[in-house]
């Protein structure tokens, strides 16, 4: 797989530099939540395609089901009743999952060696024959993504379908959504349709309709356009400024490289201390010097 | 640093040993990294229609195997047909299932046969389902078959029996379908892709 690892641009916990010369066109999902129905077509097509099954639960009073993301539902739909302004009900339906950040605060965070990837189209890829289950990518994650599997305890999330895609496929998702909510294509492609939806949105009344590409994270590769823009909590609390949390890289920008060198110097001193002074022998007359005074 | 002739070996000693533990493979691995091999590749690919709705849906589905006298296929994958017209190949949630639609242990795979009065569902040979369906059907026929009003006008209609028919047919099972039973006198005639 030398070709396809040239496509790499990022390792988890790895300094050596990914090769960089291949230009890749960079992808992204866009799921417009003005045109989603709420019918779980995406949640049914990634469970087909990536074989894994969720247990079959409880109703919770509500039409989330499952009610969460876990390590065999990557993506889940959020039903939202809110009530925009006074008497004006609105059922907004987020499509949640991973959003495949250009800036991933799950591979900064993660401690093991290509554990999680990210590849020059900018999905986000977790490899879990690497995870180790520490489940730091969860405390990196600004969206509360990963989830550590109770069977093997390894982390997993979506995969954006990297299969498909690098085989010039879209999606199982995109593919199976009947509405048309989901599209796939070239980022900046994403973004130009994602301008006509607004521009439709705003014709229709809804004045702060906009796309959702967080900067915070320096943008993401799935996309919403939402209705109200200006307010994505109310998506199901879709965090307005998504910030990977100051602990990671607090840990891994100063703390870890602090700690690692001090860790080896310490090694280092002890060793030319043990060969240059050696180790603290105790003479034959102190020995007796010591029994007599003990006695 | 002081370094006698002793001292010397000993750190070159230890030098030896710690990069000889890293090239016998103590040393970390390389991070490897590829994505999921394509699940599909030389699996067999195989048109059909959904069979739940009548919107009717194109499907691939997709199997192990690529047809070879002694691999037995068996569906790993179905997703929607892009060149079908009718839905371009998106599915909704009961057709993006279909897998396990197809592999579930409570599918009906054979005739089944309850008699009245009872509880259990004994299985039966197609011939016989056939014979049993058309002896009934030919009873209820020869006995209230209507062939003339009471104005003494041709009718012949037959009212007791209904047909519901399934969806997911082609124009020509469709015709075929409406033809037998028009044919039989049966008035009440429905399709569930009317809904």
């Amino acid at each position: 797989m030398a070709l396809q690892s040239l496509d790499i641009q990022r390792r988890s916990a790895t300094t050596t530099p990914s090769p960089d010369v291949r230009q890749t066109m960079p992808v992204a999902k866009l799921i417009d939540v003005s045109k989603c129905i709420g019918c779980k077509a995406c949640q049914s097509a990634c469970m087909e395609w990536n074989d894994v099954r969720d247990e079959i639960g409880t109703c919770v009073g509500v039409y989330d089901n499952p009610p969460n993301l876990s390590a065999d539902s990557w993506t889940v739909m959020r039903f939202s009743e809110v009530e925009v302004e006074q008497g004006k009900l609105e059922w907004l339906i987020r499509k949640d999952g991973c959003m495949h950040c250009a800036d991933p605060g799950c591979l900064k965070a993660c401690p093991s060696p290509g554990a999680i990837i990210q590849y020059a189209n900018g999905i986000v890829d977790f490899h879990e024959e690497n995870c180790i289950g520490c489940g730091y990518c969860i405390t990196g994650c600004p969206f509360n993504v990963p989830r550590i599997s109770q069977k093997d305890n390894k982390a997993y999330k979506c995969t954006l379908c990297s299969d498909r895609v690098a085989v010039g496929m879209e999606p199982a998702c995109i593919k199976a959504c009947p509405t048309g909510a989901l599209v796939f294509g070239s980022k900046d492609d994403m973004i130009h349709h994602a301008e006509g939806r607004i521009t439709d949105l705003k014709e229709r009344g809804y004045q702060n309709a906009g796309l959702y590409d967080p900067q915070g994270v320096g943008g993401t590769h799935v996309m919403y356009v939402l209705q109200h823009a200006d307010k994505p909590e109310l998506y199901h609390d879709l965090p307005k400024d998504p910030q990977i949390s100051p602990l990671v890289s607090l840990w891994k920008g100063i703390t870890k490289p602090l700690l690692s060198a001090g860790l080896g110097l310490a090694a280092l001193v002890g060793f030319f201390h043990y060969v240059t002074v050696g180790p603290n022998e105790v003479k034959e007359e102190e020995a007796e010097h010591v029994e007599k005074e003990d006695i | 640093m002081q370094v006698n002739r002793r001292q010397f070996f000993k750190i070159c000693a230890a030098g030896m040993g710690g990069s000889s533990l890293a090239v016998m493979g103590f040393s970390p691995a390389v991070a490897l990294a590829e994505v999921r091999e394509f699940k599909l590749l030389r699996s067999t690919e195989t048109r059909n229609t959904c069979p739940y709705c009548s919107v009717s849906c194109g499907l691939l589905m997709y199997s192990l195997g690529d047809k070879a006298k002694n691999a037995k296929l068996n569906i790993i994958h179905i997703e929607g047909d892009p060149d079908h017209p009718v839905n371009r190949g998106t599915l909704c949630p009961k057709g993006a299932g279909l897998l396990d639609f197809v592999h579930s242990p409570n599918r009906l795979q054979f005739p089944e046969y309850r008699a009245a009065g009872s509880t259990e569902w004994k299985r039966i040979s197609w011939n016989d389902a056939f014979s049993r369906i058309a002896r009934l059907v030919k009873d209820d026929r020869d006995k209230n078959f209507i062939a003339k009003n009471a104005e003494g006008a041709t009718v012949n209609r037959w009212l007791t029996t209904g047909f519901l028919a399934a969806s997911a047919s082609s124009n020509e099972s469709g015709y075929l379908t409406h033809k037998v039973v028009r044919s039989l006198g049966m008035l009440a005639f429905d399709n569930q892709a009317r809904v």
